[in-house]
């Protein structure tokens, strides 16, 4: 072994916990970006990201360009939605959400005219050089989110790097769900423009001296290792890292601790720990929005699995249905199961009309035999979770606990740490859908949360009218006082006279 | 309608194969084992898992649980194996046919069945029987290889089995109790003479020694053990803090005191320790989840193996260790857990560096 590699393994060793190693099914990573022209209806969501649902800036039948500001995004958390085609606004109704249940959520209809007349932002001459509260407000303009799947806010991340004192900026190309290969094609065909984007980032740190810019990506990605070197080539402070290909070594906390050697302690931000990440989608996209003008409304899409006749990477216009692409795609079978996303931590579509969005990072169309469905068994435990889990949880207990209903023993040894990366269910020769039981406990603990504080506001306001009401009687009783007292004297001062 | 939550997909492993596994590391073992003590060995091994099998069905049915699958996943023959390995050869045919009912019927599925048992299931079997059948159980043999001069051929096998036949002529103690016994005897010769006499470290590591079919090859059973940790079927935790505990042990009493005191060498290689180190204690269902209770846990068996067979009242520990250690097993997942990712050991977040923790 020679001494590089033998530190790459003792560094894997010393700074990753747990993890598998799935069928990596990279086959779309030979093929070239293709572009899918926009439908004849787009179907955009008002909710794309973490956050507060945006609010409809447009109405019924009003024209629009493409890139027009559809919908603001509203409150400190949210994001501004933007027309991908020029037509008209059709509708604004309630449509199936690319969501498990297939719920219905508000979402504008555009009709496309196919003139794709545009509307850019403004362009600065020279992006990098603008100052940090600029770039972030242009990044906010441009409604970009996180393109990894996370889709919280970029400029709001970068307004955090700003106030915490960031000193590391990683782009994140690992890419370990199995399956998707967009962040892989498009880094290796636009590397300089994610390498572009990286450095507007940069530059939007706002520190004292270049911020450390590193990137990372799995080394079973040697081609875009291979662009992005030499895309940043000559540029200091820029280091394209290869990391060990493992799930899920692209998850942020661990990719950081891998890197850096810096543990996010529990309940705080990577920026607490001086370092932000974005994904290289988030690059692309905040340097096209930046040098061309073209806020967020097209991504890379990797659509794959076993029913897709003709499987890649696309790149679509937000708001195309999923049943759209893959009819554009072909399929040679019924699929067993349409995941949004990637295996490991996507969800399957309910409805399969339902649009794609700006977290889309793959559109599985998977047949039963690569589903692998099978009936849960009687755990044995084997520990095969507690090996695979990245966060050091016991994911076998957690799961008993919450089978019991003891969700808080289950939140008390870590069960709000879980990252619901799904490498438990995965490893688990029984079949047990542990993630699923700790996204329940999650969501419950969410759930239990709202019900006391809304039991709390009410017995705030219940507690107020009677303070209230208490005043009320206090001055209806002194003014009665007081006229009695005005009273008594008068008849005393008659009596006297 | 199954889940169609995340993930979308599932590792390779399944329960039936992990068993199979377990069974395919046993096989050298008991090849050498069964070909050692002969067809008697042979007829107790099969009736030990045929019984495991019948146990389990009928289990199964009483407690209204789908048969077939669970018969298939091989966790009631690896049971019932386990237990084979631990009775004499020559056992009577009962002995195993009781064992194996108890195994299945008491030990697994009254605690709920698969995963659900606190102890061992084949070392609580093998307990009762030596606990109830004491003569049965010591009744040791040295080993007759099959189609050997003197070795029982297939009837007379069938014969000692079945209860037919008694055959004192060939009966001889296992080193362990070899041991114990003359040192019980006033008078006695100075232990480093008995182990002398008796002890001869390439025997015990190759196998030809009296004892269960799992007491013999020491080599055979840690080459199965290694190949389960390779294929992380079972971690190297338990066997090696096992293993350690006793040599160390029998390491620093036998430095102390050669007169009184086995060598190191004699603990590990002889009775069943490298069955229990790899095979036994490992069993995932009654073991510790982290890996660090599972050197808690092996240390622990290591310590009552050496207690039991220094100063019990039996030669030989293994299923008593591991049995009382299984007991602990709840209260060690209970301390001893991983250090959860950004807290510290006790469950506290990290401090962020360069400011002051809350």
């Amino acid at each position: 072994m020679s001494g590089l590699s033998l530190k790459l393994a003792v560094q894997t060793w010393l700074r990753t916990r747990g993890g598998v190693h799935p069928p990596e099914c990279k086959d779309t990573a030979a093929m070239p970006i293709r572009t899918i022209p926009a439908p004849a209806r787009l179907y955009l969501p008002l909710k794309q990201h973490i956050g507060a649902e945006a609010k409809p800036d447009v109405v019924p039948l009003q024209l629009v360009k493409k890139g027009q500001v559809l919908a603001r995004g509203q409150g400190s958390v949210s994001a501004h939605v933007h027309a991908p085609c020029s037509g008209h606004i059709a509708d604004i109704v309630e449509y199936p959400a690319p969501h498990p249940s297939g719920l219905p959520m508000p979402v504008l209809v555009i009709e496309n005219d196919g003139r794709d007349d545009a509307d850019e932002m403004p362009v600065a001459k020279h992006p990098h050089l603008l100052a940090p509260e600029d770039i972030a407000a242009r990044v906010q303009a441009a409604g970009i989110v996180g393109l990894g799947g996370a889709t919280f806010p970029a400029a709001v991340k970068m307004n955090l790097g700003q106030a915490k004192a960031v000193d590391m900026l990683i782009i994140n190309g690992c890419e370990c769900e199995p399956y998707l290969t967009c962040d892989d094609r498009l880094m290796q065909e636009r590397a300089a423009g994610i390498a572009d984007g990286a450095r507007i980032m940069a530059q939007a740190l706002n520190i004292v001296g270049a911020p450390d810019v590193i990137i990372a990506i799995e080394n079973n990605k040697p081609e875009a290792i291979a662009a992005m070197r030499e895309a940043t080539a000559g540029w200091r402070h820029v280091d394209v890292v290869p990391v060990p290909t493992q799930y899920p070594m692209g998850a942020e906390k661990q990719l950081v601790r891998y890197l850096t050697g810096r543990e996010v302690p529990a309940g705080k931000l990577l920026a607490d720990v001086g370092v932000l990440v974005q994904n290289v989608g988030t690059a692309y996209a905040v340097q096209q929005a930046l040098r061309t003008g073209m806020p967020l409304v097209s991504r890379i899409v990797t659509v794959a699995g076993g029913a897709v006749a003709r499987p890649g990477n696309y790149e679509v216009p937000i708001g195309m249905r999923v049943s759209d692409v893959l009819a554009h795609c072909g399929l040679v079978c019924e699929p067993a199961r349409v995941v949004m996303g990637g295996p490991m931590m996507g969800h399957a579509l309910g409805h399969p009309d339902a649009p794609v969005v700006k977290g889309t990072s793959g559109i599985l169309a998977l047949t039963a035999g690569e589903v692998r469905a099978e009936a849960e068994r009687p755990c044995i435990r084997c520990a095969a979770c507690v090996d695979a889990c990245p966060m050091g949880l016991l994911p076998v207990t957690m799961a008993s606990l919450l089978k019991s209903d003891k969700l808080d023993e289950a939140l008390g040894i870590g069960l709000s740490d879980c990252i619901s990366c799904a490498a438990c269910s995965y490893a688990c020769p029984s079949n047990i859908p542990l993630v699923h039981y700790f996204n329940y406990g999650k969501g419950e603990v969410v759930a239990k949360r709202e019900a006391k504080r809304k039991d709390e506001e009410i017995k705030r306001l219940i507690e107020e009218h009677r303070v209230r009401m208490a005043a009320i009687e206090r001055e209806k009783a002194e003014a009665a006082a007081k006229r009695q007292a005005a009273m008594e004297k008068q008849k005393a001062e008659k009596a006297a006279a | 309608m199954p889940a169609t939550t995340a993930p979308h997909t599932s590792g390779p492993r399944s329960v039936g194969f992990i068993m199979a596994m377990v069974m395919l590391a046993l096989v050298p073992g008991t090849l050498l084992g069964i070909a050692q003590f002969g067809w008697p060995a042979l007829n107790l091994f099969v009736l030990t898992i045929a019984t495991a099998l019948a146990a389990e069905a009928a289990s199964l049915i009483v407690a209204g649980k789908p048969v077939r699958v669970a018969l298939m996943d091989g966790s009631a023959v690896l049971t019932a194996w386990l237990l084979a390995l631990s009775l004499p050869p020559w056992a009577p045919w009962w002995i195993g046919v009781v064992g194996a009912m108890f195994a299945i019927a008491i030990g697994k599925h009254l605690f709920g069945g698969l995963g659900q048992n606190v102890f061992n299931p084949a070392m609580l079997a093998r307990t009762v029987l030596l606990i109830s059948f004491p003569v049965e159980m010591t009744a040791w043999i040295a080993p007759q290889p099959m189609f050997s001069a003197h070795a029982p051929g297939f009837s007379e096998g069938l014969a000692i089995t079945f209860g037919q036949l008694h055959l004192d002529a060939v009966s001889s103690a296992s080193l362990l109790g070899h041991v114990k016994t003359t040192l019980g005897i006033d008078g006695h010769a100075p232990l480093p003479a008995i182990i002398a006499g008796s002890f001869h470290p390439l025997a015990s590591f190759m196998g030809t020694t009296a004892g269960s079919l799992g007491e013999t090859s020491a080599l055979l059973f840690i080459a199965g053990g290694l190949f389960l940790i390779y294929l992380r079927i079972i971690s190297w935790h338990i066997p090696a803090a096992m293993l350690a505990t006793v040599g160390l042990l029998a390491w620093a009493t036998h430095l102390a005191n050669p007169l009184h005191f086995s060598p190191p060498l004699f603990h590990l290689l002889n009775g069943g320790l490298m069955l229990g180190a790899f095979f036994i204690a490992t069993d995932p269902v009654t073991s510790p989840v982290s890996n660090n209770g599972k050197l808690v846990f092996g240390a622990g068996c290591g310590v009552l193996v050496f207690i039991i067979r220094q100063w019990g009242g039996y030669p030989e520990g293994v299923a008593f260790a591991v049995l009382l250690m299984n007991a602990a097993t709840p209260l060690i997942d209970h301390y001893i857990r991983p250090r959860i990712f950004g807290r510290t050991l006790g469950g506290e977040p990290l401090p962020v560096a360069g400011k002051e923790g809350p």
